[in-house]
C-alpha cells in the first residue's frame, strides 16, 4: 500500500482548510450557534420538552448531523473535483496509487475535518444547554460513520459534477431539505399520520434518529434499522464509487 | 541500448468510437530522446496517456522495464514521470510544496536535499515559496517538470513542453532535457515544432491519423529522405523546358530565369553531371548554381501527404 501517497493527499486537503479556515471552520460553526440562539435559547424556552428532554437539547444530535453531512458532502465533493477542474487529477492517476488509495486519501481528509466540526459543535452547544450523553461511545461511532457515508457520498458528486452549478445542486435541493424534514427539530410523532409514513421514505430520518438515541436513549425508529440504514448507505456509496474507479468513469479518458 | 518501453499492437477506443490509435506498436530504448511528431489529434498524446495510466487500453499491451502497465502499475508508473500539455497546477500553493507533494504521492520520503537541486538546476530556487499562481508561464512549466522529476523517475513524458513558450525558454528547456539524458533518463517527447526534434532527438517517430507511420533514427531519417535542390540561374531565359531535359523534372522559376532541380543525396547517383552534359549539348548555358537542403519540415509535411 502506498501509505505517502495516501498522506500526501490528507495532509494536502487538510492544509486547504487551514487555508481556508473561516469557510472551513468558523462559518459551519456560526450558523449552528445561530440555530442555538433561535431555536434552542429563543424559541425553545417556550417550547415543551420532548420524552423529557429539553427542546434545547433535542435539537443538538439534528444541528450536529444537519452540519456533518453537509460538510462532508462539500469537502469531499470539493475537494476532488478542484482538481478535476484545474487538471491536475493526472498527477493522481499516473503516480503508483490505487483507487482505494486515492479515496481514503480525500475522503479521510472530509471525514476528518466534517468529524471535528461535529465534535466542536457539540462542545459549544454545552454552552447553551446541558445535555448528558447516554451512549458516548456509540454517538462517536455513528458520529463517524455518519461523517464517512456522507463524504463518500460527496466524493461520488464531485467526479459525477462538470461545474460549479452541478457541485451545488445535489447538497442544496437535495441533502438540506432531506436533513430539514429528517427530524433535526422535531420528533416524527409530532406529524399527521400521513407525513409519518411519508417522512420514513427519508434515509436521513434514520441516521438523525440514530444519533439522537445515543444521546438521549429515544429514536422515531429501532436503533438497528438505524444502524441497519446507515451501513446500507455506506455500502452504496462505496459500490458506486468502485464502480466509478473500475471503468474509469468521469476519470479515465 | 536495452529496451525500456515496449507497445505492441496497441488500440485505443474512446466511447463515441472513435479510435485514436490503430494497432500502434513501438520500441522505446533506455537513454533514448525520442520525438513524436504529428499533427493535431493525430493520436500522440492518447498514446502517452495509455502509457502512463491516465486512459485505459482497448487492446494490446504496454510493457515498461518488462512489466504491465496495468498488472504492475505501481512498479511502473514509478519510474515515470509526466509533464502534461496543459499548465495544470494548484494556484494557492507554495511551489515546493507542491514538488514535495508530487514526491509523496509516489510513495518516496520527503528528500530536502534533492528537492532544493531540482529547483536549482531548473531556476525555480529562488521561487521556491512563491505562490504558483503568482509565477509567469514560463515558470509555471518548470514547475511541471520539477514535480515530473520530484520522484527521480528512469522515463520522463513531455508531452508538447514548449507548445506557447518563448525561444528563451525553449532553447532553456532542450538544455535541460539534453542534462537529463546525460543523466540516463530516457525522453518521449512529443512535439509540433520540427525544429525541437531536430534539435535535441535521437529518433523520430511520426503519428498520424492513430498509426505509427515510422520510427528512425533523426540522422538517418534525414539523410534518406532527404532532397536537396540544385538552383540553376541561367544566362538567358528559357520559355519551356527542352524537351531533352525533360526527364528531369525541372521545374522553371523567375519567368524562365532559373530552374530548379530535385535529387536525392542518399543515391548513388545524383544526376546532376548528367544534366549539366546534356544542357551543354544544346547550347543552354548557366549563370549561377546553388544548393538547398531539405529540412526534417520538408520530410514531415512529404510523411503525412504521402
Amino acid at each position: 500500500m502506498n501509505l505517502r501517497g495516501i498522506q500526501a493527499i490528507y495532509i494536502y486537503e487538510m492544509n486547504r482548510s487551514f487555508r481556508t479556515l473561516i469557510q472551513s471552520l468558523v462559518s459551519p460553526v456560526l450558523s449552528t450557534i445561530l440555530y442555538f440562539i433561535v431555536f434552542g435559547a429563543a424559541i425553545g424556552s417556550r417550547m415543551e420538552n420532548i420524552s423529557n428532554v429539553s427542546y434545547g437539547a433535542f435539537i443538538v444530535p439534528g444541528l450536529i448531523m444537519l452540519t456533518v453531512q453537509m460538510q462532508s458532502v462539500n469537502n469531499a465533493s470539493f475537494g476532488i473535483y478542484f482538481p478535476k477542474f484545474i487538471g491536475t487529477t493526472y498527477e493522481l492517476l499516473s503516480a503508483p496509487l490505487s483507487f482505494v488509495e486515492i479515496v481514503i486519501g480525500y475522503v479521510g481528509a472530509a471525514t476528518t475535518k466534517a468529524f471535528s466540526i461535529g465534535l466542536i459543535i457539540l462542545a459549544t452547544s454545552y454552552l447553551f444547554v446541558t445535555i448528558n450523553i447516554v451512549h458516548p461511545f456509540f454517538m462517536v461511532f455513528f458520529l463517524l460513520l455518519t461523517c464517512i457515508s456522507f463524504s463518500l457520498l460527496g466524493f461520488i458528486i464531485g467526479i459525477v459534477s462538470d461545474n460549479f452549478e452541478q457541485l451545488n445542486i445535489a447538497p442544496m435541493l437535495i441533502i438540506t431539505p432531506l436533513v430539514f424534514l429528517g427530524g433535526s427539530f422535531y420528533t416524527l410523532d409530532m406529524l399527521p399520520p400521513f407525513w409519518q409514513n411519508f417522512a420514513l421514505l427519508n434515509p436521513i430520518v434514520y441516521l438523525i434518529s440514530g444519533f439522537r438515541w445515543a444521546f438521549f436513549g429515544i429514536g422515531d425508529v429501532p436503533i438497528l434499522t438505524s444502524v441497519f440504514f446507515i451501513l446500507l448507505f455506506t455500502s452504496i456509496c462505496i459500490s458506486i464509487i468502485w464502480y466509478i474507479f473500475k471503468t474509469g468513469y468521469r476519470i479515465k479518458n | 541500448m536495452s529496451e525500456i518501453i515496449s507497445v505492441k499492437s496497441l488500440v485505443k477506443k474512446y466511447d463515441n468510437d472513435f479510435i485514436a490509435v490503430k494497432n500502434l506498436s513501438l520500441k522505446i530504448n533506455q537513454g533514448e530522446i525520442i520525438a513524436l511528431l504529428g499533427p493535431n489529434g493525430a493520436g500522440k498524446t492518447t498514446l502517452i496517456s495509455t502509457i502512463c495510466g491516465l486512459a485505459s487500453i482497448t487492446s494490446g499491451s504496454i510493457t515498461v522495464n518488462g512489466l504491465d502497465v496495468i498488472q504492475d502499475y505501481r512498479k511502473t508508473r514509478e519510474i515515470i514521470g509526466l509533464v502534461p500539455q496543459e499548465l495544470a497546477l494548484e494556484p494557492f500553493e507554495k511551489v515546493i510544496n507542491s514538488v514535495k507533494f508530487s514526491r509523496r504521492l509516489f510513495g518516496k520520503k520527503n528528500d530536502n536535499e534533492y528537492i532544493e537541486k531540482l529547483l536549482t538546476k531548473l531556476q525555480l530556487y529562488d521561487k521556491k515559496d512563491n505562490i504558483i499562481k503568482s509565477l509567469s508561464g514560463g515558470m509555471k512549466r518548470r514547475v511541471m517538470i520539477a514535480k515530473a522529476l520530484s520522484h527521480n523517475p528512469k522515463i520522463l513524458f513531455l508531452d508538447e513542453p514548449t507548445a506557447g513558450v518563448d525561444v528563451e525558454l525553449r532553447k532553456d528547456m532542450w538544455n535541460i532535457v539534453k542534462e537529463l539524458k546525460n543523466e540516463g533518463v530516457t525522453i518521449i517527447l512529443t512535439t509540433h515544432y520540427i525544429e525541437e526534434a531536430e534539435m535535441i532527438a535521437d529518433r523520430i517517430g511520426i503519428v498520424n491519423n492513430g498509426e505509427l507511420l515510422l520510427v528512425e533514427e533523426k540522422n538517418k531519417l534525414i539523410k534518406r529522405m532527404s532532397i536537396k535542390i540544385l538552383k540553376v540561374r541561367l544566362k538567358k531565359p528559357l520559355k519551356k523546358i527542352p524537351q531533352k531535359l525533360a526527364k528531369y523534372k525541372l521545374k522553371l522559376i523567375d519567368d524562365g530565369n532559373s530552374f530548379n532541380y530535385y535529387y536525392n543525396i542518399g543515391k548513388e547517383k545524383t544526376g546532376i553531371t548528367s544534366l549539366l552534359s546534356d544542357m551543354n549539348e544544346i547550347g543552354i548555358n548557366l549563370f549561377d548554381i546553388q544548393t538547398e537542403e531539405t529540412s526534417l519540415e520538408d520530410i514531415f509535411v512529404k510523411i503525412i501527404k504521402d
